[in-house]
């Protein structure tokens, strides 16, 4: 596979959630407007590629029976530099993401590209693969965040579409997620059929 | 009263599957049948109630006194995949029945990001250790509940004639928001 495919792979035929199906957590809990979708989704993806970065130079390094917990421990590293930088730079969806940011380090997405990629090719495509599924994660909770903001309150980002007062609230309350979730998979099991 | 409040919030009003999203891959992972569900569900309550206990101590025994809060999240990963280790290990030997029902299940609750969420949590909320364990106990019972009902919706799931592209994952999660809808009318208990 060049270079190219192993970056690009993470959009469309490998993303991560609508075709993979990992890393629901996160998908579900911050999506209820679409700038949250897209801090998590970039938050995520700098994990993503640090993360592949240094286990791609070291996993050679790491003996087989310390290897998940030492990946776990790079990826935490990350994970709290991150947290670091948002609460710094961007205190408000800091708070807004809450708890979500230091469960990155348990979203599957990242320990799986750890394991399944990372450990076994070399630093560029490594980085890439990361780079990859990284905008692919971000652009399908940002998707996902906008439909759920746009139901929920006639706004995408902020911008007013329609009155408020034809939103419907649930979508932007815990059901909407998984019922909007659900459609959107659906409709891409639809498309890609076709 | 104060414990009252705390495990019916934790069960039913902000339960951890349905409004908090926490451990979402196991809901949807594990729940095609009512008895690998209810397994599941045990094997967290179990871990829950341990890693919360033992994180809350280390967070207020070694990093807060020593200021070095900010490797909480590296801790306490580091801390409940080792107790994982711990549990299975023990169970193994002294427990060879328990082993055989929850065995499989235990190597994927170190992913499960309701046991690391509700260690934090527990942090964030400022409880002392007897309300983290209560608290920690209650939002497992609150899982397995979730976890079961949705085992059962699932095995009819399966028996029903659905078009094409919206069978399995899409119809689980459409049911799931059904199920998170009937919690919302908990919310006005507490």
């Amino acid at each position: 596979m060049s270079n190219l495919q192993h970056f690009t792979k993470g959009f469309i035929k490998e993303n991560p959630i609508f075709v993979l199906l990992l890393g629901m957590c996160p998908t579900l809990g911050v999506t209820s407007s679409a700038i949250n979708g897209l801090g998590m989704g970039l938050a995520t993806a700098f994990v993503l590629i640090m993360s592949n970065m240094v286990i791609s130079m070291v996993s050679s390094q790491i003996p087989d029976k310390v290897k998940i917990p030492s990946f776990i421990v790079i990826i935490a590293a990350f994970v709290t530099i991150i947290s670091f930088l948002m609460e710094a730079y961007t205190p408000t969806l800091f708070l807004q993401l809450g708890v979500f940011i230091p469960l990155i380090v348990v979203n599957c997405i990242v320990l799986g590209r750890a394991e399944a990629f990372a450990s076994k090719n070399k630093i560029i495509p490594s980085i890439l693969d990361g780079a990859g599924m990284g905008l692919g994660f971000s652009m399908a909770l940002t998707l996902l965040g906008s439909i759920r903001e746009f139901l929920g309150s006639g706004k995408i980002f902020g911008i007013s579409l329609f009155s408020d007062n034809y939103g419907m609230l649930i979508f932007v309350l815990a059901p909407g997620a998984f019922i909007a979730l659900g459609y959107l998979i659906a409709i891409i099991n639809r498309i890609k059929k076709a | 009263m104060e414990f009252i409040i705390i495990i019916i919030s934790a069960i039913f009003v902000n339960n951890v599957v349905l409004s908090q999203f926490l451990g979402i891959c196991p809901f949807l992972g594990v729940s095609k049948k009512v008895s690998t569900a209810v397994g599941m569900s045990s094997a967290v309550t179990f871990v829950m109630i341990l890693a919360t206990i033992v994180t809350y101590l280390i967070q207020k025994n070694i990093l807060d006194p020593f200021g070095i809060s900010f490797m909480q999240t590296i801790t306490f990963i580091l801390v409940i995949a080792a107790l994982v280790q711990l549990v299975e290990i023990i169970l193994k030997k002294v427990s060879p029945a328990l082993y055989q029902a929850l065995g499989v299940f235990l190597p994927l609750i170190t992913t499960n990001c309701a046991i690391l969420g509700v260690a934090i949590l527990t942090i964030q909320k400022n409880y002392d250790l007897l309300e983290a364990v209560v608290f920690s106990g209650s939002t497992a019972i609150g899982f397995g509940l979730a976890l079961v009902i949705f085992a059962g919706l699932r095995e009819h799931l399966d028996l029903v004639d659905l078009p094409k592209g919206i069978k399995g994952t899409p119809a689980a999660l459409i049911v799931a928001g059904l199920l998170a809808m009937a919690f919302m009318g908990f919310s006005g208990i507490v």
